[in-house]
């Protein structure tokens, strides 16, 4: 089964409706709440720095038997330096974004650690893809 | 220790709308910063916040916590409060600073000791 969402740039009101939406789907679908816990926090970070730094995009889930794949993509600015971006405490969040309490540099680290398999693809000037596998295990 | 006895020791004011607050409570974390909250705290905690946008609700739904406080009489926006009562995350508000109704929590013996194990 695949879904899709649209991410909205900058809405902070509404904000984390596709990890939301997943969510609920998941459950439905009856996947373990631990599993179902991992892919909502992944793609809620996803998401967030969809709509913060991108200008908004694209959530895709790919739910399958064995697992589900999240795939987040934008046509946003790019990231520069992938390693930088990575490292947990970096951030170039504007700080009206700070005070929500996000930019706080963790949401690619935490992405990677909650994911089974992570991969990011960034060009500057043309965007960035996230590619995120979580098995049912 | 279940919610209603925190709820009713901590004479904590709820601004969403749920009668029945009977889930065990697993522990406790504070911050706020959402991500740190995000790749932190675990489902069935009380989360400690001063941040009062509907964004926390999100957060505190996502991760399956089984309330959020906001310390030191800080506004809950109202959209927050709608957010909370869609999901089932019942939000509270204390004139406490995170740092006493931390405290106070750890006193009643609401500590993550049981997660550490
Ligand atoms: N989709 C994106 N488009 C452009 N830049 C991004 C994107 N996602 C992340 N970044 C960059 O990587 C940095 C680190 O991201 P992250 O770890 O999520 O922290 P935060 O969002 O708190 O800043 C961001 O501050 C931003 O500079
Ligand atoms: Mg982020």
């Amino acid at each position: 089964m695949k879904v899709e969402y649209q991410v909205p740039g900058g809405d902070f009101d509404r904000a984390g409706e596709a990890s939301a939406n997943i969510k609920k789907l998941l459950q439905r679908i009856g996947i373990p709440a631990d599993v179902i816990r991992r892919i909502a926090i992944g793609t809620y970070e996803g998401e967030m720095n969809c709509l913060i730094h991108a200008g908004g995009g694209r959530v895709v889930a790919e739910i399958e038997p064995e697992g589900t794949v999240i795939i987040i993509s934008d046509q946003g600015p790019g990231i520069p330096d992938i390693q930088k971006a990575m490292q947990e405490g970096w951030s170039t969040a504007p700080d009206y974004v700070r005070a929500m309490g996000f930019g706080a540099g963790m949401g690619l680290p935490n992405m990677m650690k909650c994911s089974d398999d992570f991969n990011i693809q960034s060009k500057v000037g043309e965007g960035s893809t996230i590619t995120m596998k979580f098995l049912y295990k | 220790m279940k919610l209603n006895e925190v709820v009713t020791k901590l004479k904590l004011q709820q601004v969403t709308s749920f009668a029945k607050l009977d889930m065990v409570v697993q522990g406790g974390y504070v911050s706020d910063l959402l991500s740190n909250v995000m790749g932190q705290a675990k489902p069935g905690m009380i989360w400690v916040t001063m941040q009062g946008h509907h964004n926390i609700a999100a957060v505190g739904s996502l991760i399956g916590l089984a309330a959020i406080i906001v310390a030191g009489d800080a506004k809950v926006e109202q959209d927050a409060i709608e957010k909370g009562n869609d999901n089932d995350l019942p939000i509270f508000v204390t004139a406490l600073s995170s740092y006493d109704i931390v405290g106070a929590l750890n006193k009643l013996g609401v500590t993550n000791e049981q997660e550490k194990k």
